[in-house]
């Protein structure tokens, strides 16, 4: 709703869109690009380029575009005076303001692109480069403008896959699309995480949201599956659960808008579930209930994710908008949610087969 | 038809609810308008004297709504403005039970005469976006033919579903009659004076915790015009009334230098419950549910039909602030004062600490 104004706005902000288009490859695989001459900073000081610079995160171009929340703690460095430092300082204090002033907008969905950007996604970096190392590929085939649904496999007891998936898209795309998730209920019955799960740019899973989202030409994400696939034993990895009624393709096609399947690798490792304890979910009103080799033992520590190697697969779009006609046709409906379940799975095991090691370099 | 009327504008109005705010004020309005020839403003017995100066050309009946079925034959009255809802009990009047009263019971009584009157051909009635109810399967935007996945808590709520019911029943057994609702969102303005505006004129401003409600104001003027309209033009329907564009509570709450204070959602429905018996205090359920799911309405029809878009949300709200600045407790200009001074005092150790070095 408000992108380009919002970035405009930003006085000393760093830079908010970093990646130009097409500069950087499209995965970087967590590897920094090998240092280029418009770092300025890095040179300056004599710290190896390349090196983990705890500041230098993102991942395309300059390692001073950190879009990193405010005031950073650390003593001052050491170097120029108007530096870096001192924008970075004055950028964090007038995000601060703007925030506690409520100078800022949320669409009708509640999504508020400046806190996304500036809190949710460098956080959401760390877990996805430098935790997961994750490897993204076909992201051309993620429309650069105009509406898209991106379908994916869901997995790994909490929806961390939805989050990734988010976050690197919009990182690592050209456009630097956000992706609006659909949740299910349970997400927005649970205070903090509904506030959270809006405010990222997340509706409620129901037709007449996603026909909207993609109405206004938004890139919207689902997963189909939903609590059956992120619900499941860790026996069951890799393997696509049932689609439900296909609500997704109905909105797709009543929309016009292309079906971009994407397949999901590295998720069901981070919390392997090797038991659900049904009494104790049903008591606690929640679809299942994990015991992963580290929860509950290990108190909040098992809620650390295990760090496995992830690769996510974009495959070609599937145009609708031939089908328009056909969205309340079930044998078109689920034939398409077949088809798009088919390449989900198929591409799962090819990306397997290139990651033989589940927690490989 | 209408003897001196233009052929869109009624003859006669009758508008209730004339001893409230947008009651008066609709009126007044109404009144002014030359195409109009006479305006009726009915009230219970006892209403209070706030708005008389406002109403020096509006004729005012007292009658009970029971007894209204007679006088509205009698005046031959072309048109009727139903505005008389309470969307909060109000402790010194009877509270709940006497609120639903004059919602339900009211409504149905003015819709009896209303069927009887053999001119009429306009009805207007005031509903509100809480004909949406809360839940938390809802869709983010609500257009006008979704339908309350739940039965809502809150009485207001469950009064405007209970009336809208009638209407349908009004509009099914006299087709004749172009029978408006308009289903408005709260209103806010420089000089209204309601249970949100109430809300935030606090200091400090209770909210539910984990929960940031997207909200939608209506400008109270805008609110008047879309009833002008809707008597002097013809717009049979349904129609949701907002500002376009969303506040979250968060943000409206900084944004009007308030500071929030997160309630444990149990511990605020507990204490609405326990404010209403003990007979102070004006915000009950309704108030809950909105603070903890928002509400969110599609205005395309209202904008394509009327031909007009209310001022937005933000906008609306910046007007209400500007109007209420006396309570502010961190205001803007502190804001970048405060920043100006911590980003000295960092560059002012940078210094010292670069000089030692």
């Amino acid at each position: 709703m408000t992108g380009p104004e919002e970035q405009r706005d930003r006085r000393y902000d760093v830079p908010l869109s970093v990646a130009s288009p097409g500069a950087g490859p499209a995965r970087t695989n967590g590897h920094r690009p090998a240092a280029t001459a418009d770092e300025p900073d890095t040179a300056a000081t004599d710290e190896p380029v390349g090196a983990d610079v705890p500041n230098a995160t993102v991942t395309g171009v300059t390692p001073r575009g950190a879009g990193r929340a405010p005031v950073p703690d650390g003593p001052a460095v050491p170097d120029r005076p108007g530096d870096h430092w001192d924008r970075k300082v004055a950028g964090g204090l007038a995000f601060l303001r703007r925030r506690l002033s409520g100078d800022y907008e949320v669409d009708e969905f509640g999504f508020d692109p400046q806190i996304t950007e500036s809190v949710f996604h460098p956080l959401l970096r760390l877990l996805y480069r430098d935790w997961f190392r994750t490897e993204v590929t076909g992201l051309e085939h993620v429309p650069a403008d105009g509406a898209g649904l991106v379908v994916g496999n869901h997995s790994g007891t909490v929806a961390l896959d939805a989050l990734i998936l988010s976050a690197a898209l919009h990182d690592q795309h050209p456009a630097r699309r956000y992706l609006r998730l659909l949740g299910a209920d349970l997400v927005f019955r649970m205070p903090v995480v509904s506030e959270i799960a809006r405010k990222t740019g997340g509706t409620v899973a129901c037709n007449p949201d996603a026909e909207r989202l993609l109405g206004n030409g938004e890139l919207v994400g689902v997963f189909p599956e939903g609590f059956k696939g992120i619900g499941k034993l860790y026996s069951e990895r890799y393997k696509l659960q049932r689609f439900g009624r296909g609500g997704f393709v109905s909105a797709a096609l009543r929309t016009g808008t292309p079906i971009v399947p994407v397949a999901i690798v590295g998720g069901e490792e981070t919390y392997p579930m090797l038991a659900d304890i049904k009494p104790l979910a049903r008591l606690l009103k929640l679809p299942y209930f994990p015991v992963t080799p580290t929860f509950p033992w290990l108190g909040p520590l098992g809620m650390v994710p295990l760090p496995s190697k992830w690769l996510i697969e974009f495959c070609p779009p599937i145009p609708t908008a031939h089908l328009t006609d056909s969205a309340d046709d079930p044998l078109v409906v689920f034939n398409l949610a077949d088809q798009v379940r088919e390449t989900i799975q198929q591409t799962l095991h090819k990306l397997l087969e290139r990651r033989p090691d589940p927690f490989g370099p | 038809m209408t003897p001196g009327g233009t052929p869109g504008a009624p003859g006669v109005v009758v508008v209730t609810g004339v001893s409230r705010y947008l009651g008066a004020h609709v009126a007044a309005r109404l009144a002014a308008d030359p195409r109009i020839e006479r305006v009726i403003g009915v009230d219970p017995p006892d209403p209070g004297a706030e708005f008389t100066d406002l109403l020096d050309r509006v004729e005012r009946v007292r009658v009970d709504v029971g007894s209204l079925g007679g006088l509205l034959a009698d005046l031959d009255v072309d048109a009727v403005v139903h505005l008389a809802l309470v969307s909060s009990p109000d402790p010194q009047h009877g509270g709940r039970s006497a609120m639903k009263d004059q919602n339900v019971i009211g409504t149905m009584q003015l819709l009896a005469a209303c069927q009887r009157a053999p001119r009429l051909r306009k009805l207007v009635v005031r509903s509100s976006t809480a004909a949406y109810g809360a839940s938390f399967r809802d869709p983010a935007v609500f257009t006008e033919e979704t339908e309350p996945r739940e039965v809502p808590r809150g009485g207001f709520a469950r009064d405007i579903l209970d009336i809208e019911g009638y209407v349908r029943g009004f509009r099914r057994r006299r087709p004749d009659v172009t029978a408006t609702v308009l289903r408005f969102a709260p209103f806010i303005g420089s000089t209204a004076d309601t249970t949100l505006t109430r809300y935030f004129s606090q200091p400090l401003v209770p909210t539910v915790f984990g929960r940031d409600p997207r909200l939608q104001f209506l400008h109270f003027d805008d609110a008047l015009e879309v009833l002008h309209r809707s008597i002097v033009e013809d717009h049979p329907g349904t129609y949701n009334v907002a500002g376009p564009g969303v506040l979250a509570l968060s943000q409206a709450i900084r944004r009007a230098g308030r500071v929030a204070v997160p309630v444990l959602e149990p511990g605020l429905s507990g204490a609405a419950a326990l404010a209403r018996n003990l007979g102070f205090g004006r915000y009950g359920l309704d108030q809950v549910d909105l603070f903890v799911h928002g509400r969110v309405v599609d205005t395309t029809r209202l904008e394509q039909e009327y031909g007009f878009t209310p001022r937005s949300t933000a906008a609306a709200f910046e007007d209400f602030i500007h109007a209420h600045h006396g309570g502010v407790v961190v205001s803007r200009n502190q804001l970048a004062i405060a920043e100006q001074l911590v980003l000295e005092g960092i560059r002012q150790v940078r210094a010292a600490v670069r000089e030692r070095s």
